[in-house]
């Protein structure tokens, strides 16, 4: 008997009992579901957060006061901030390139009758470039402006819509905290954080307006470096620890007052969640795949039992056992394929529909779809052999005779 | 008759289940010879052991003592797959249920012993359109058997039968579940494959009209041949 013809009886005996089989197959559905769902929606969220990762800047480096032991805490820890010239005798570290220090704050900006509650922060004039970061319209902040401490300021592009409508922005009076700054570019649009918060809704101006004009403090809470290449990364890390540690006083096996602090890192941990979240996953999805594979087994021992007189039949025309042996085992296959294939295309649906309401990108998990076809055929064996070796194992008198 | 060696032979078979004494002797020493074109009739009260004789004599079973020999050749040497192809090639089987698959088109159900032949599927079906032509149901190919009446549905199963175009035609009870014209009918039908094509044909019955379709009658009982008398046969057909 040919592959061809054993698939045949084999959709032919599952299609005599569709409903039966359908509920048959629903553990392996779901199983194989859930796996493409959450494969999606984990490579979507990856590749998300990969690409807002990137977009905070190249081989960049956030150096905050706090011990590094405080993991996103940051400031909050009553550590000294940075003084100016803590900045400077980090500016010549080796390894490092750009280095900017911002200072940020949540504040209310004013144009024309609109205001709006944004976070403005004094940056140098390097800080764009270490976030890799551009102008629309308009041109960047100077050392000029900074010499200066020069009234001028750069607006995200939310904050461009919500104040400036219809009305040029470039040249326009924005006053920030009541201090009145012109509009010298339009930043260009960055999107949401890893965190989901909107970088558009931003204000710059330079550190030294923003110290002296808004806060009155020339302390810094944040220092954002590049390092001069991205396998000097971890050099430029170790320099900015040791003249840090120096300045501040920081004694040998004393733990930092501060915090080198890498994005990557956020990467390494975002994907630790996704990897646990995957594996607990997985868990279900095994689970669920083996009570769909009990779930076969036991229909195909139910049909075996009911089919003992079409097995007889089939031994006295002329049947193996190896032929009966295949028959079961195959319908067994079949059903489980079937099951992955509709928990594929259900899976990938609903990876699709809830990355949308998440908005986060669709990936189609390609890697997942033939493993998931593979495992749900791989169920259909090990829990049809069983039935199927009954069923060959059979006399042919005996199956005959069977009521 | 012509040929050395009979086309089936028990030497000294006997069939037995259980042990101890719950031990039963279907078969009891069994002797028997049956040759190319003969047509075998074997009576007998239930449990004498006529079915089993059949049973054994299609490779459904196998004898627990003496030998049943094929043309010669000693069927319990042989591995399953060569009992599974002569059950395929040799013989062909018909029932008093007539045990063909439910929801299964008569036109399949003929053709499965050519689907563990290996045949092709165009020559499955063609072949299997041809030996429901030959049962008088060549217009019933797409009927199920709950379409069909008994005596339709043991057509069905004699075209299953013929199909592969076997040597010997073993019937158990063939019209055991048919009334007396319809059995007429199926015993036109079997006689003639014996007289027209010269299958040899070994059937149980309880019948004895039935029996006398058959050139040669052999009575069993207690597992034993109790009586095996030649008969012109041709009497009976004509007085049928």
């Amino acid at each position: 008997m040919n592959a061809r013809s054993t698939a045949t009886v084999a959709m032919a005996a599952l299609l005599r009992n569709r409903l039966r089989s359908l509920l048959t197959v629903l553990g392996v559905v779901i199983g194989v579901a859930a796996v493409l769902t959450m494969e999606a929606l984990g490579q979507g969220a990856t590749a998300y957060i990969g690409s807002t990762i990137s977009g905070m800047g190249s081989n960049m480096l956030m150096i905050v006061p706090g011990s590094p032991s405080h993991r996103m805490g940051g400031g909050a820890t009553g550590a000294p901030l940075f003084t100016l010239a803590d900045v400077e005798s980090l500016r010549n570290a080796r390894d490092v390139g750009l280095l900017s220090s911002v200072s940020q704050r949540s504040l209310r900006v004013v144009a024309g009758g609109l205001n709006r509650t944004t976070l403005v922060s004094g940056t140098s004039p390097e800080y764009l470039d270490i976030r890799s970061w551009g102008v629309t319209r308009g041109r960047r902040l100077t050392r000029e402006d900074e010499r200066q401490a020069a009234q001028v300021c750069l607006i995200g592009q939310t904050v461009k819509n919500a104040l400036f409508s219809d009305a040029e922005p470039l040249g326009a009076e924005l006053r920030v905290h009541g201090v009145s700054c012109r509009v010298v570019g339009e930043l260009e649009a960055k999107g949401a954080s890893a965190f989901g918060m909107d970088q558009d809704d931003v204000v710059f101006m330079p550190f030294t307006t923003f110290t002296r004009r808004i806060t009155g403090s020339d302390r810094v809470a944040l220092v954002v470096v590049s390092a001069t290449e991205p396998d000097r990364i971890d050099d430029a890390r170790d320099h900015l620890q040791a003249i840090l540690r120096a300045r501040r006083h920081v004694l040998p096996g004393e733990e930092d007052d501060f915090a080198v602090r890498d994005p990557r890192e956020i990467q390494a941990v975002l994907d630790q969640v996704t990897g646990v979240l995957t594996l607990f996953l997985l868990g279900v999805a095994g689970i669920s795949l083996l009570v769909g594979g009990i779930g076969i087994m036991n229909i195909m021992l139910v049909s075996v039992t009911e089919r003992t007189r079409e097995i007889g039949v089939r031994l006295a025309v002329g049947a193996r056992a190896g032929d009966i042996l295949t028959q079961f085992l195959v319908e067994a296959m079949v059903l489980s394929a079937v099951g992955g294939v509709v928990g594929i295309g259900l899976g990938l649906v609903g990876g699709w529909g809830l990355a949308r309401a998440l908005s986060l990108p669709f990936v189609v998990p390609v890697s997942a779809v033939p493993v998931a076809f593979g495992v749900s055929l791989l169920v259909g064996v090990l829990f049809g052999v069983f039935p199927a070796r009954k069923a060959a194992r059979l006399n042919p008198l005996a199956a005959l005779r069977f009521e | 008759m012509g040929s050395v060696e009979p086309l089936l032979h028990f030497r000294h078979v006997s069939r037995e289940y259980g042990e101890g004494d719950g031990l039963v002797r279907a078969l009891d020493d069994v002797d028997l010879e049956i040759r190319h074109g003969e047509f075998v009739a074997i009576t007998g009260a239930s449990g004498s052991g006529k079915s089993t004789a059949v049973s054994i004599l299609g490779c459904l079973d196998l004898p627990t003592r003496g030998d049943y020999l094929i043309e010669g050749h000693a069927v319990q040497s042989l591995r399953p797959e060569v009992l599974a192809a002569l059950r395929n090639a040799k013989f062909g089987f018909i029932f008093q249920s007539y045990n063909l698959l439910p929801r299964t088109s008569a036109l399949d159900n003929v053709a499965l012993p050519l689907l563990y032949a290996g045949v092709g599927a165009n020559e499955r079906e063609e072949r299997a359109l041809e030996a429901l032509v030959t049962v008088g149901l060549g217009t019933r190919s797409d009927a199920r058997p709950n379409q069909l009446s008994g005596g339709q549905q043991q057509r069905v199963a004699i075209a299953r039968a013929l199909v592969n175009h076997p040597e010997v035609i073993l019937a158990d009870e063939p019209t055991g579940n048919l009334d007396s014209r319809t059995s007429t009918e199926i015993m036109h039908l079997i006689s003639s494959l014996n007289t027209e094509r010269g299958i040899t044909v070994v059937m149980v019955t309880h019948d004895a009209k039935c029996a006398e379709y058959a050139r040669r009658q052999l009575v069993f009982r207690d597992g034993k041949i109790l009586s095996d008398q030649v008969s012109n046969g041709a009497g009976a057909t004509v007085r049928a």
